[in-house]
């Protein structure tokens, strides 16, 4: 598998977010601004990278009965070193982030993505998916999370944009903001994505 | 500790700061399985369960085993204990309760990947509370989650009736839907009693 088709696969045909519609607590409640949105789209790339490369070396010795229990062992064991590592360098961001950070370890991407990619493929793929999946839930997080800072704060990664005359909507930064916006964004992307195949088709 | 204390932990982990609606945990089973009413319910009381036995035995070995020394290994620990404890309960029920194991029967496996569980742990020592405040918390959190599945889960059913545009189809009227309870919910946020 070439890296654009896995690249392609994890940003559009098989967004985590956007079509699988998985790891859905992070995404709706961290992305009340972009900082957060981007931080917690690194933090899960990294995790889902390692954790689908060290999985991918071990698959032969995992046995199948206790795998999920293994795989869970191993993601929080990056999930640790992720959570250690913004409490002493980053944070501000670790404050506001919170207690998401430890629970991305029960995220369904990344038990999903060992479950289907890197329990039955080679490490170097393996590390490729993580990486593709990532960016795809990363992207999806960006856009959700500048939707929501620019309608609810009027502001965009913290700079202002529509200047001190705009009232801020409230809502959008409150969950019922978060599940709105998410709604809104998926109806659009599967209108893209039904005219696209549509084209495809004919 | 006074039954007021106790009462006011209650209420605000069913209404004031659902799981769902305002914390945002336990999103994938949520919008997973509520297509219909009687699996959403199972599925609210197979958690209502887990969240209660999970909040006590994390209590136990957070007080007695990690304490602050070991607190790094938290997410570990805590996750292992959740993911043996199900597997526990899941044999447990399957010798002694035989019905109440066919009816939660497939959900039970899936809780360990609710966060809502891991969730109500990491908030249970984050707060400081006690063994029995873990376990009302542990246990209205659940009843909080049941409650918001099962008003979805009615919600959705009506939804398969009603006419909307095309690329709404499926989990975006759904979301639209979650929005509108999920603001009915914050009218729960004035109710401070304490």
């Amino acid at each position: 598998m070439s890296f654009f088709k896995q690249l392609k696969e994890g940003v559009l045909t098989n967004n985590p977010i956007f079509v699988q519609l998985i790891g859905m607590c992070p995404t709706l409640a961290t992305s009340t601004s972009l900082k957060n949105g981007i931080g917690m789209g690194l933090a899960v790339t990294f995790v889902l990278m390692c954790s689908n490369f060290v999985i991918s070396l071990l698959r032969k010795f995992i046995p199948s009965k206790v795998r999920i229990a293994a795989y869970i062992v191993i993601i929080a064991g990056f999930v640790t070193i992720v959570d250690l590592t913004m409490q002493a360098y980053m944070q501000e961001l670790s404050a506001s982030l919170g207690m998401f950070i430890p629970l991305i370890v029960v995220n369904c991407i990344i038990l999903a993505r060992a479950e289907s990619f890197a329990s039955k493929n080679k490490p170097l793929p393996s590390l490729i998916d993580g990486l593709t999946m990532g960016l795809g839930f990363m992207l999806a997080i960006s856009i959700l999370s500048s939707v929501r800072e620019l309608l609810g704060s009027g502001t965009i990664y913290g700079v202002e944009v529509f200047g001190s005359g705009y009232t801020p909507i409230i809502m959008m930064i409150l969950p019922a903001g978060g599940f709105l916006t998410l709604g809104m964004l998926i109806a659009l992307f599967q209108y893209f994505m039904g005219k696209f195949q549509k084209k495809e088709d004919a | 500790m006074s039954l007021s204390y106790y009462f006011s932990i209650a209420l605000s982990a069913i209404l004031i700061e659902n799981f769902i609606f305002v914390k945002f945990l336990g999103c994938c089973p949520f919008l997973g399985v509520s297509k219909k009413t009687d699996t959403a319910l199972g599925m609210g009381v197979a958690v209502i369960f887990v969240m209660t036995v999970a909040s006590a035995v994390t209590n136990l070995i957070n007080t007695f085993i990690l304490g602050t020394t070991y607190a790094y290994m938290r997410t570990v620990a805590f996750i292992l204990v959740i993911a043996a404890l199900v597997q526990f309960i899941e044999m447990f029920l399957m010798k002694s309760m035989p019905a109440l194991y066919e009816s939660l029967g497939i959900y039970l496996p899936l809780i360990t990947t609710n966060c809502a569980v891991l969730g109500v742990a990491n908030l249970n020592v984050s707060n400081g509370f006690d063994f029995i405040s873990s376990v009302i918390n542990g246990f209205s959190a659940g009843v909080g989650f049941t409650l918001a599945i099962v008003l979805f889960a009615s919600v959705r059913e009506r939804l398969e009736y009603a006419e909307y545009p095309k690329c709404f189809k499926g989990f975006p009227i759904a979301l639209v839907a979650a929005s509108l309870l999920s603001i009915a919910f914050m009218g729960f946020q004035g109710l401070s009693i304490f």
